[in-house]
């Protein structure tokens, strides 16, 4: 028959099948699963109808929970519904998909299977999520490779609407969601003549209808429940048989045949391998190779999980059966097993206890755990399986993949062995920046090869923990043979990489084989390049034999105006020097992959690739090897900490060898030090900003925007320079306050992204030369040397007294020091600065209960940790709980810190005649309004503490216990930091009931308009006419006013900021929220990337939302004050329409050039919008309000902290 | 007095009721203004410029920002849902251009500044499909260029005029900058390459300085009446070298009836007015032609083929003054006020 090839993911091959047979799909982002939803909604955009000829009506929810939801009651009115998710989203559907099930309706949810989160949040893929679900009553069923998620996503439909039982399809997640692989695509013939009509029309007439009423949901008693829920058994025992017949029906129009669970392997094998997912791709390969050594082994892959199909199972063991293995990838700690292990134990005994039992012997059976969170499954991994197996006592409830040296549960790995790659296969490794356009160029390769020659082919990418100058690895193979490798390359034939400068940073060959060939972009021509290479690389070089190529493709790139993008630049050279095509023909279909990509968008894009491919093949040079030198010492940056933790394990993981660490030397609880992004030294950016002091106007601009803190300013006495290096600046400081001090502003050269934002804002320009300001982007080369000691020594610069200069000022503020900083956060990012300025003002006494999202991602993910401490070991406490909490996980903490307080304060009372009336009476009365009274009350916490210690006899008890609660007599703030996907959406509901608890917690939301973490989704903060993934037509109804909401409870202080608006505004909004007594909310304003704007512009943009009405600042503060106006609008009226806006960012401008009538029409609303709310706004601030409340309790004094702040407290 | 006057006039081979033009300015790009601007009685509108740079920039920008960010970080491979096609500058002009031009019952001339000689040709075809009655040439450049001399820009435009003019065939016109060294002879040149007309002449905005932010700004401001002297001049001595053969529209400082006149009588075909329609509005149009129509009234002339060109060079009694005489004339003319003779003026 003939076969439609096409390069998808698996997600898309998933979401394809889905999208033509559904009729309401319900959608939320989660990774790995957004794509699907997102693909969905770019479909039902467009206008692509499903198979009935109708456009699917494609909804985004609030939450997970919602989407399932809204998926129930589509199903219960008739309508074929599906969605798309992965690890706590699935967990937020599973009450639905339990009435789902016991309702009996057809449904498929389509999982990428993702790590639950534990100790740790981990966006890889296991199947913890899915088998959590297991007991829902929905079928499960498991799709290995992409061609199995197109196919098994058809499967899973068309059984539901048979069955009646609705299934969960799962893949595993960014192995399977995020490979592309060459697959056969079924057509609408083939979905057709699987999803029978008669099943969709029965199901459609079980619908709620008037015309036939009838009540489904009641509630039922202890007389019938469990009755009824027996009733439903004979659906689950047709579900077998009826996925059988329909995976025979589509083996039969498309040749590929799929059982319930297959066998591969030797037909007399004694030991067996049992797997579920895409590991089976690695355990077909290892058991082909060991096969073919005479080795009596097999696999048993299972494809449909629930029901257990155990009778489909048994029998397709081979009788000769003596040991076998049950994979699972994931952990139920506590449990006898893990779920497939369990079900094959108790399929296998009550196979041996049926009649014509299936075994002479019941086989030996043992369960592992493998692959967590994507961890490699390798054949050198699974080899030592099938030897365990034939061990006289193989160990039960293994791992393999690590290595366990604690509950030595480990398996060794067999390093030496490898499985024979198919004849013909290419096995190709490039390496790049995220920002060179490397993974695009190597996606276009993929299908250039796949869709356009008779090789199959396959592409895997990762990508690091970073957004801004992140490092990425493509993984292509291709070949003959369909691939089947479910793992990343380690022998490749081919090695690209795309940067000089990783050549330091990565072992760029280190998985080269020997003879491979190595393309290097290098700035240095032939007759340097070999001089500039590092030692180990020239060593590889020659020890491996391997074939040397460079290009300067950065000079093609500016050539032809294509800047750092290098990607069309070098993918002529792999296609050449891998010979997979002839030259002629590669070029011209990388010019046609080019055309088809960018010629809707114009000429000039294409143009310019064109003129990068002709140019490529000809700036190509060989490189002959020359002799290696010695290996380059590194030594490791965190050698000078003195924790041992962060010299061993952080030094280890930032080296990039996470993977060779044993399990004791991780945290058995997720418990990390912070204060480790400063050993990274990442030296990303190109240009660093370069301070003249004889310009500088002291403002603290330039620190306050800077996203990465890796701009400082320092006030110290002047002698602190006496001994600084040459050329370390400092100007005169200008204060009153402070005579006979200076000021210096710092870069840190190698933690600085080069985003250029504190250029952007400098105010202060030459006199002679205007261009030229107090503070210059310069060619880090030029600067990086000098630097380098400055910023040694200006760290080494005792910081100011905090209580010396007022922080309600931009400069007060930035005399601070950051606690958190060089965060892996974009370039430009517009969150970032919010949180380094909290961290300034509150950060010796904060604890921050952070949302899921970009800033629980850039705040706490290895290898480092930006959160970090001064010089007295104080700082921010960090956790992150789950997206949907957040506001109850902070007010948690805040109740805790209340309780633990109120503790404190009775068992001082009790322990006053032992430790000292007058300690106890100050610490329970002083005030800790400012800087120098908290000062003090940690003074007396110290003495109390060292009185404690030595209390003995009946109080010793309290005392110990006082000791412990010591320190929450001094106050701290609790911080809920997130994102609006949470304020405004999935976390809405906790936000409000916080906010209407009356207590004293700062809620900073970090609104940028999009769920920015997962790529952009339009949330409910996201403005009209903006386009967004979700959103794609154009967002066509406002951004809801959550300010509004939280004003409307009279008690909450609310702040609308922004800080490239008025950066003196967002700090006395932060101060004035820490200080008040109940729950505060401030909502910044965030740029962010998937705005479409240009981040060195970033604080531009935040002044022209506020100049156009779009985001209005304001201060509202509670008052008790009879006629007090507690509303104060801090921004002036529009001076400029929300269209000139609105005209500079591509979220809006898409729209404009897409559908330019829509366009026009939102844009008169969002104006409309603007006027509208500057109206209220303006009304609102002549209002007088009182608005009676009581102080939580427990909440301490209404009076808080911070010289010069709080002066407009009641 | 008769306001019946016929004002019907003719420019680059096209019949027009009246030699009133709306030249490019943002009320002739729009479908709803450019409504009214025929309603006030325009002879013709020409829409703004197609500026090529600006196509080319937006493209790359725009790309760029689809671009910035994607396939870095696992999470989010990309920020934007998939946009295929999308209508770039030029497109949004063309389509603006075919609404105008299926509205308007007046012809319709688009206009194009491009930077490369295929983008010239590409855009200037692209313009003819799109149904524009004529084509301007906005012949704009800065001869900053230390390197190319007079000589290398009159080439360079006029193989570029050559170059339209063999791949279009709707009616062509040249607007040019008065800054020429050799504005006649170029003139003639310009025509010999092809073109229909001529446009006299471009006004440049000139850049400033914001002396509190420190920056270069573009401000537009808006024409004088005084500013038509100079296209006066060049007109008035061009009409009889050009011969009847060559349209010319005057542009520059038309604000009211009298400059129309003056215009035409020097030897335009029509008037243009941007400023003024700017000022006060699309309807403005029509108190000019009724001032107009007054003033042939009071001096009974019956229609502007009458009045054209009858104060050209060559039907003027004086013709030096349009040339070298006109301007010690001036001088001469000019006497010192009084304040400064007496040497009081501070």
């Amino acid at each position: 028959m003939k076969q439609r090839w096409e390069c998808l993911d698996g997600n898309e091959a998933a979401a394809r099948v889905a999208y033509q047979l559904s009729e309401v799909i319900s959608i939320y982002p989660i990774t790995p699963a957004s794509p699907m939803a997102e693909h969905a909604d770019d479909w039902a955009a467009a206008g692509r109808p499903n198979l009935w000829g109708k456009v699917p009506d494609v909804v985004e929810m609030q939450s997970e929970g919602g989407a399932a939801g809204a998926m129930h009651g589509a199903l219960q009115k008739g309508a074929l519904a599906t969605s798309f998710t992965a690890s706590q989203g699935l967990l937020l559907m599973i009450p639905n998909m339990f009435k789902i099930a016991g309702e009996l309706t057809p449904a498929v949810i389509h999982v990428a299977a993702r790590t639950i989160a534990t100790h740790a949040l981990s966006i890889f893929g296991d199947h913890s999520d899915v088998m959590h679900a297991r007991s829902a009553g929905w079928a499960m069923l498991a799709a290995g490779s992409v061609q199995e998620a197109h196919d098994f996503a058809l499967v899973a439909h068309a059984a539901t609407l048979r069955s009646r039982v609705p299934f969960l399809h799962f893949f595993d997640g960014f192995r399977t969601s995020h490979e592309i692989n060459k697959i056969a695509v079924l057509g609408p013939d083939d979905i057709r003549a699987l999803v029978r009509d008669e099943d969709v029309l029965a199901f459609r007439r079980r619908g709620l209808t008037s015309e036939a009423p009838v009540v489904r949901g009641t509630a039922q008693n202890p007389d019938v429940f469990f009755q009824a829920r027996e009733a439903s058994n004979p659906f689950y025992l047709a579900v077998p048989g009826i996925v059988r017949e329909t995976m025979a029906a589509l083996g039969q129009r498309t040749g590929r045949h799929y059982g319930l669970a297959d066998y591969h392997g030797a037909p007399d094998a004694e030991r067996v391998i049992v797997v579920m997912g895409s590991a089976a791709g690695a355990v077909e390969e290892t058991v082909d190779t060991l096969v073919a050594a005479g080795e009596r082994v097999g696999l048993l892959r299972i494809r449909l999980f629930q029901p257990f199909p155990a009778d489909d199972i048994i029998a397709a063991l081979p009788p000769t059966v003596r040991a076998i293995g049950v994979l699972d990838r994931t952990k139920e700690p506590g449990a006898v097993g893990e779920p497939l292990y369990l079900a094959m134990v108790a399929a296998l005994a009550e196979a041996m206890d049926g009649e014509t039992p299936p075994f002479a012997g019941a086989p030996r059976i043992i369960g592992g755990r493998y692959g967590l969170s994507s961890k490699e499954m390798t054949p050198a991994m699974i080899k030592p399986i099938f030897e365990e197996l034939g061990a006289a006592h193989p160990k039960r409830h293994f791992t393999v993949g690590i290595y366990d040296d604690v509950t030595h549960l480990s398996l060794p790995i067999d390093s030496e062995f490898t499985t024979a790659r198919p004849k013909g296969e290419v096995q190709a490794l490039f390496i790049g920046l995220g920002s060179d356009g490397t993974v695009g160029a190597n996606k276009a390769s993929v299908k250039i090869i796949g869709e356009g020659t008779d090789q199959f082919v396959q592409g895997y990418f990762e990508y690091d923990s970073k957004k801004s100058g992140s490092v990425t690895v493509s993984h292509l193979r291709f070949g003959p043979e369909p691939i089947r490798s479910t793992y990343l390359i380690d022998q490749a034939d081919f090695v690209a990489c795309h940067q000089f400068g990783l050549l330091a940073k990565v072992n760029v060959l280190a998985h080269a084989k020997h003879g491979a060939t190595f393309l290097l972009n290098s700035p240095y021509g032939l007759d340097q390049v070999w001089d500039r290479l590092p030692g180990d690389v020239q060593r590889s070089l020659v020890d491996k034999e391997i074939d040397f190529w460079i290009i300067d493709a950065f000079a093609v790139a500016n050539e032809v105006g294509m800047g750092n993008r290098i990607n069309t630049v070098m993918q002529p050279c792999f296609f050449h020097l891998s010979g997979v095509l002839p030259a002629d023909e590669a070029i011209a279909r990388i010019k046609e992959s080019v055309e088809k990509t960018y010629a809707r968008r114009g000429e000039a894009v294409v143009a310019r690739n064109f003129a990068a491919i002709d140019r490529s093949l000809e700036r190509l040079v060989h490189v002959p090897l020359g002799i290696a030198g010695a290996a380059s010492v590194v030594s490791s940056p965190t050698e000078a900490d003195p924790r041992e933790f962060v010299r061993r394990v952080t030094a280890a993981l930032i080296a990039g060898q996470g993977d060779q660490l044993p399990v004791s030397a991780l945290p058995v609880d997720g418990t990390f030090p912070t204060g480790t992004t400063k050993y990274e030294k990442r030296a990303i950016a190109q240009q660093i900003p370069v301070w003249d002091a004889e310009i500088c106007i002291d403002c603290g601009k330039c620190a306050i925007v800077c996203p990465h803190a890796t701009i400082r300013m320092k006030v110290f006495p002047e002698a602190a320079v006496a001994e600084a290096p040459a050329g370390f600046k400092s100007k005169e400081f200008h204060s009153h306050d402070l005579p006979n001090h200076r000021l210096t502003i710092q870069v840190a050269p190698d933690d600085c992204t080069g985003c250029g934002v504190c250029v952007d804002v400098c105010p202060a320009k030459s006199k002679t030369e205007v261009r030229h300001k107090a503070i210059n982007m310069e060619p880090v080369e030029d600067h990086r040397d000098i630097e380098r000691p400055h910023w040694d020594f200006f760290q080494s610069i005792p910081q100011l007294d905090r209580s010396l200069l007022a922080h309600d000022t931009v400069k007060g503020s930035q005399v601070l020091e950051p606690l958190f900083e060089f965060s892996g956060a974009c370039a430009g990012c517009g969150e970032t600065p919010y949180i380094r300025l909290v961290s300034q003002l509150f950060g010796d006494r904060m604890i921050v209960a952070n949302a899921t999202g970009c800033s629980s991602i850039y705040g706490a993910n290895l290898p480092t940790t930006p959160w970090t401490v001064n010089a007295q070991g104080r700082g921010p406490a960090w956790a992150n709980s789950l997206f949907e909490d957040n506001a109850e996980f902070g007010l948690g903490m805040r109740l805790a810190l209340d309780a633990q307080a109120d503790h404190a304060r009775q068992l001082l009372t009790r322990l006053a005649p032992v430790v000292g009336e007058d300690l106890v009476r100050d610490l329970l009365e002083a005030s800790q309004a400012t800087e120098g009274a908290i000062e003090l009350q940690r003074a007396r916490v110290a003495r109390l503490r060292e009185k404690l210690v030595a209390v003995d006899g009946d109080l010793r008890s309290e005392a110990q216990h006082l000791l412990t609660l010591a320190g929450d007599l001094v106050e701290q703030g609790i911080w809920i930091i997130g994102g609006d996907g949470w304020a405004y959406d999935i976390g809405f509901g906790g936000l409000d009931h916080v906010l209407s608890s009356g207590r004293n917690v700062n809620i900073l939301v970090l609104d940028t308009e999009v769920y920015s973490n997962t790529g952009g989704q339009a949330s409910k903060a996201t403005p009209r006419g903006a386009v967004a993934k979700f959103a794609a037509a154009g967002k066509a109804t406002g951004k809801k006013d959550l300010g509004a909401i939280a004003r409307a409870y009279g008690n909450v202080f609310v702040a609308q900021v922004s800080m490239g608006a008025s950066d003196a505004q967002t700090t006395r909004a932060l101060l004035e929220a820490a200080a008040w007594p109940g729950p505060s909310l401030v909502i910044a304003y965030s740029t962010c990337i998937a705005h479409g704007i240009d981040m060195t512009r970033s604080m531009s943009h935040q002044k022209d939302a506020v100049k156009s009405g779009y985001w209005p600042l304001y201060r509202f503060h509670p008052s008790e004050i009879e006629d007090g106006q507690p509303f104060k609008l801090d921004s002036g009226a529009p001076t400029i329409p929300v269209a000139q806006f609105m005209a500079t960012e591509t979220r809006f401008a898409v729209l404009q050039r897409t559908e330019p009538e829509r366009a026009a029409q939102l844009a008169v609303l969002a104006q409309a919008d603007a006027d509208e709310r500057w109206r209220y706004y303006e009304q609102l601030a002549g209002i007088h309000r009182s608005v009676p409340h009581v102080p939580a309790e427990g909440t301490g004094s209404l009076e808080r902290i911070a010289p010069g702040a709080g002066d407009e407290e009641p | 007095m008769s306001t019946t006057a016929d004002l019907t006039t003719a420019y680059l081979g096209l019949a027009l009721r009246s030699p009133l033009v709306a030249s490019a300015s943002p009320i002739t790009g729009e479908p709803g203004t450019a409504r009214r601007l025929e309603e006030a009685g325009a002879g013709a509108l020409v829409l703004p410029s197609l500026f090529e740079e600006e196509v080319l920039h937006e493209e790359i920008e725009f790309n760029r920002s689809l671009e910035a960010g994607t396939e870095q970080f696992a999470e989010a491979l990309n920020y934007f849902p998939r946009v295929g096609a999308f209508a770039g500058a030029a497109d949004r002009y063309l389509a603006r251009l075919e609404q105008i031009r299926r509205r308007a019952s007046i012809p319709v001339i688009a206009s194009l500044n491009a930077t490369s000689a295929g983008g010239w040709v590409a855009h200037a075809t692209r313009i003819q499909d799109a149904g524009a009655d004529a084509l301007e040439l906005n012949v704009y450049r800065v001869a900053a260029d230390p390197s190319r001399s007079a000589a290398d820009i009159e080439a360079a435009d006029l193989e570029l005029i050559a170059a339209v003019r063999a791949a279009v065939t709707i009616p062509l016109a040249v607007k040019l900058s008065p800054s020429y060294s050799a504005l006649a002879n170029f003139a003639g040149r310009v025509v010999a390459a092809g073109a229909d007309g001529l446009v006299l002449f471009n006004r440049f905005y000139q850049p400033d300085l914001d002396l509190e932010a420190l920056e270069v700004v573009n401000r537009v401001e808006l024409s004088q009446a005084w500013e038509l002297r100079l296209p006066m001049r060049w007109i008035a001595v061009l009409r009889p070298q050009l011969g009847s053969g060559v349209s010319i529209a005057a542009t520059s400082g038309v604000q009211s009836g009298s400059d129309a006149l003056k215009a035409l009588m020097v030897g335009a075909d029509v008037a243009m007015m941007t400023s003024a329609l700017l000022r006060h509005g699309p309807d403005h149009i029509n108190v000019v032609e009724d001032q107009m129509r007054a003033w042939m009234a009071e001096h009974e002339y019956d229609s502007v083929a009458q009045l054209r060109g009858s104060a050209s060079q060559a039907a003027v009694a004086d013709p030096s003054a349009f040339e070298r005489g006109n301007y010690m004339q001036t001088l001469h003319s000019w006497s010192t006020p009084s304040d400064l003779e007496s040497g009081t003026a501070s």
